[in-house]
């Protein structure tokens, strides 16, 4: 299948059966992880930059992994928070990059915007590898993976995202996926923490999380930044734990077969407490597993051949 | 010594003239207004055929960035900017550094722009020392070096009682205080406007709210002390509603509106990407804010139309969205973006020239806005049939940062008098 | 108009099938250390098959297994798009094992020399033999079958299309005359 983007920029711009089909590539390249020699030559002699403007470790080794068992050469460019910080713009940044003729580029930045920005200003192909609070593609793909995994199909059921909705991207990537994908998403948070307008991405709102418990079939929980939030958006952290957090005694009332999941890293005892991080519905170690799978297909299928067509 | 400009339309909203009339100039000042084909001996003549000449045009906001910011624009290369806008004078914006808050910088201001020999500056000052909203700054002395109003643009007053003081106090020299309405704590750190868009390209917003909150509260401190506030850059449907009833109950207060916010809305932000060029603060608004915005344009609610004209450095604009400078480079294209107002029958030329010269003019009391015999000769020329695209390179400003780069337009100014002098500028 | 030819019918498949089985047990002197590798997607149903059959002759099954060799593919840098993978399932350890290699068609031998790669990167086998259904000729690489249902010359260009059913009453092999080549996927 030829998708439609060159560059993976959110989920907002893939289609249901662009989605499904990279899940469905993504299960072919997990079987590799599994293997005593976790490598194959596809990407053999391809250069791969990990540009991070944001640090962050998970998931530029998953990225780093992904790449390196398909052979590519995997180089990490830390930028620093900020291009004024170093007095060079973004573009001379990209630019720089470009002209050492890299493959691909993952891009994570702290600013919303940051890959679209890119994928103008250079002809390299670009993964979003999560930008400010607008998407996190990749994240969002790997839930989808798990959640099939674990319940066969996506369609009909029931997601609730739990937690400071306005500042996530990944809660952006999952109601996009999710709700193409035919199951129905609520989230859940302080009504500080809704952004204006959200249920126009496909999603309900509720600003309890107790009534949304019984009828989800999967119950995604996002980290909580204290640093962000705490004082105007939510008064405090025990607060917030006790109305918003996780706990097995808020799970009494759930599905026997619901997925806790999280994108981690997770704060324990804030938005999960330990029994349940560590529980037997958490598919949190899943979705990590997942993500060097995911990514692998990704790395695979937005590396084309040389001449690669643009959308 | 004379000279005759003839065969253009006059459009003076101060004498109601929108016909074809000849304009007689002699010492700088307008001679005489005649019908067109009048002869008047030795003078020089001057063919406007199929143009429009009106009273010069008044831009009472603008940034002007020096002393302290000459990177991204000069008092001379601002000005020249202005003249190839069709402006003959402007206001400039005390936000510079050192701040405009003594009369020494109000000195330097003025030095430079006679030495630019260009359109006409005029200072506005700061109301509080240093910008920084604590202490009122030497009003009375700036006033007297030439200062025709006081603004800490920029940034809001965010104390009330020293906004109310600063009111009262500029009373007594007859001088307008120029209000940057926003409330920062409602800003909260937003960089484009509070919506679903917002929401779907993962920026935080500013709400209409931000905005509203302090028309509202100079709208009741223009009532309570009776000086004279203008309202700058107004942005949205709550602003404009507030201000029209404010006019309603009898309360004296003026406002301004710039091009770009009846010209775009929030979706350009989505559409071109995340480019920093639709950056600006108050950001660009909802349809629902452009439609009320054009609207007070033509029912009179708003006063003028001003451009906030705010160049940067290229490196501070190709940049992430979020920590980009805010503002557009707009003096350049404000007459033609207005005139499209005009083509597209919101409102009628002699009200635009009303918004861009009479009005702005009484603002800031200067002698201006006018063609009236014995007025000074500013004038502006515009040739409306010129078609032309708009080329931030080109721009004179230094400032290149324009969300219009590339947009085709019609209209423009072609040549500017000042005190009866051409001024030279890339059109003529 | 492309001119298609059947060259082998069901029953012609089903008996060459039975002669490769009872060589790859004669060669081998029975099941012992054997494995079946399917190439897919051509080599599927034909390992399926070898396997049911050396069942019954020997009393004994013989692990079967299944491998995608789209990742190892020497052409992927010419293509405008990737090609689809598929998975790979070979659940049995092939450390010193006799892996049987099964395709339908073999031509240019760049598959075969893919699926050695993807072979060797799963263990260590003790060899790797190769059975196909199909030999067509024009190796472009130093590649032979160990075991061969038939011979079949052709042109270049034609294409060779073996379509086997699970049932197996409606198996064929065609050879179509074409004006271009086309890459067997």
């Amino acid at each position: 299948m030829k998708l439609s983007v060159k560059s993976l920029l959110g989920l907002r711009d893939l289609s249901r059966e662009e989605i499904e089909f990279i899940l469905g590539q993504s299960e072919s390249f997990k079987e590799i992880n599994y293997r005593p020699i976790k490598k194959v030559p596809t990407l053999r002699g391809k250069t791969i930059i990990n540009l991070f403007f944001e640090p962050s470790t998970r998931t530029k080794t998953s990225f780093e992994i992904a790449g390196k068992r398909l052979s590519a050469d995997v180089v990490n460019f830390s930028a620093s928070q900020s291009s004024i910080t170093k007095g060079e713009t973004l573009a001379d940044t990209a630019k720089n990059l470009e002209a050492m003729k890299p493959d691909l580029l993952v891009v994570r930045a702290q600013a919303s915007g940051v890959p679209e920005l890119l994928s103008r200003l250079v002809s390299t192909p670009i993964i979003n590898a999560g930008d400010g609070f607008h998407e996190h593609p990749t994240q969002g793909l790997l839930d989808l993976f798990t959640v099939r995994e674990h319940k066969r199909k996506i369609e009909g059921l029931k997601i609730a995202i739990v937690g400071d909705i306005r500042h996530s991207r990944v809660a952006r990537s999952d109601i996009y996926g999710f709700s193409k994908l035919g199951a129905s998403v609520t989230v859940v948070g302080p009504a500080t923490m809704i952004p204006p307008g959200i249920e126009e991405l496909g999603c309900q709102v509720s600003y309890h999380i107790e009534p949304v418990i019984p009828e989800s079939d999967v119950i995604m929980m996002l980290r909580i930044q204290m640093e962000r939030g705490s004082g105007k958006f939510f008064p405090s952290q025990r607060e917030y734990s006790r109305f918003y957090g996780m706990s097995l005694s808020k799970l009494a009332n759930a599905k026997k077969d619901v997925l806790i999941m999280h994108p981690g890293p997770v704060n324990r005892g804030v938005e999960l407490s330990p029994e349940v991080a560590d529980g037997p519905f958490s598919v949190i170690l899943d979705q990590v597993e997942n993500g060097v799978a995911v990514r692998m297909a990704l790395l695979y299928l937005f590396s084309g051949g040389q001449d690669v067509a643009t959308a | 010594m004379w000279q005759l400009l003839k065969g253009a339309r006059l459009v003076d909203p101060s004498q109601g003239i929108d016909e074809l009339k000849d304009l007689l100039i002699e010492k700088g000042r307008v001679a005489a207004i005649l019908k067109p084909g009048e002869k008047a001996a030795d003078a020089k003549i001057i063919e406007l055929d199929g143009m429009i000449i009106t009273p010069g045009l008044v831009d009472i906001h603008t940034h002007l960035r020096e002393p302290g910011y000459e990177y991204k624009e000069t008092i001379a290369t601002g000005a020249q900017a202005a003249v190839s806008g069709g402006f003959t004078s402007i206001a400039c914006m005390a936000n510079t550094d050192p701040v405009n808050d003594s009369p020494a910088v109000t000195e330097y201001i003025l030095e430079r722009a006679k030495q630019a020999d260009l359109c006409r500056v005029y200072p506005v000052g700061a109301i509080s020392k240093g910008l920084k909203g604590e202490e009122l700054a030497e009003i009375a002395s700036l006033a007297e070096r030439g200062c025709v109003g006081f603004s800490d643009d920029g940034k809001p007053v965010m104390d009330a009682n020293l906004m109310r003081r600063a009111i009262e106090y500029a009373k007594a020299f007859d001088r307008v205080v120029i209000s940057h309405p926003e409330d920062l704590n409602l800003t909260a750190g937003g960089v484009m406007n509070e919506n679903p868009v917002s929401t779907e390209l993962g920026l935080a917003g500013v709400p209409t709210a931000a905005e509203e909150v302090m028309v509202a509260r100079e709208i009741i401190l223009a009532g309570l002390t009776g000086g004279k506030v203008h309202l700058a850059h107004l942005s949205t449907k709550g602003s404009v509603d507030l201000v029209r009833k404010a006019k309603q109950r009898g309360v004296k207060i003026s406002c301004e509106t710039c091009p770009h916010y009846f010209s775009l809305t929030e979706a350009a932000v989505k559409e071109s990407g995340y480019n920093p060029n639709t950056k600006v603060n108050p950001p660009l608004r909802s349809v629902e804010d452009k439609e009320a915005i054009i609207a007070a344009l033509a029912d009179g609610t708003i006063d003028a139309i001003a451009s906030d004209h705010a160049p940067h450095n290229l490196a501070e604009k190709e940049v992430e969205f979020i920590i980009a400078s805010s503002g557009i480079s707009g003096i350049e294209t404000s007459l033609a973006l207005g005139l499209k107002l005009v083509k597209e029958k919101k409102i009628k030329l002699i009200r635009l020239i009303e918004l861009m010269s009479l009005n702005p003019a009484q603002i800031i009391g200067i002698e201006a806005g006018t063609l009236k015999p014995s007025a000074p000769a500013d004038i502006t020329v515009i040739d409306p049939e010129l078609k032309w695209t708009v080329s931030a390179k080109n721009f004179r400003s230094l400032g290149k940062n324009t969300p219009f780069d590339g947009m085709e337009l019609l209209g423009r100014a072609i040549k500017v008098f000042v005190g009866g002098k051409h001024i030279k500028s890339d059109q003529g | 108009m492309p001119k298609k030819k059947k060259v082998m019918d069901s029953d012609a498949i089903r008996r060459a099938l039975l002669r490769v089985a009872h060589e790859i047990l004669e060669r081998n002197k029975g099941v012992g250390s054997l494995v079946l590798i399917g190439i897919r997607r051509g080599g599927e149903q034909i390992a399926v098959r070898l396997g049911k059959i050396i069942e019954e002759i020997e009393g004994k099954p013989v692990p079967c297994g299944f491998m995608d060799i789209t990742m190892y593919r020497d052409d992927l840098y010419h293509l405008r798009v990737q090609p689809e993978v598929h998975k790979t399932e070979v659940n049995f350890p092939i450390e010193d094992k006799v892996v049987i290699l099964v395709d339908d068609v073999l031509f240019t031998g760049r598959t075969i020399r893919a699926a050695m790669d993807s072979v060797i990167d799963l263990g260590r086998p003790r060899e790797i033999q190769l059975a196909v259904l199909i030999d067509r000729g024009h190796r472009e690489f130093p590649i032979r079958a160990d075991f061969v249902g038939r011979n079949i010359p052709t042109a270049r260009t034609d294409l060779v299309q073996a379509a086997l059913d699970p049932e197996g009453k409606k198996d064929k092999v065609e050879v179509i005359e074409t004006e271009e080549a086309k890459e067997k996927e």
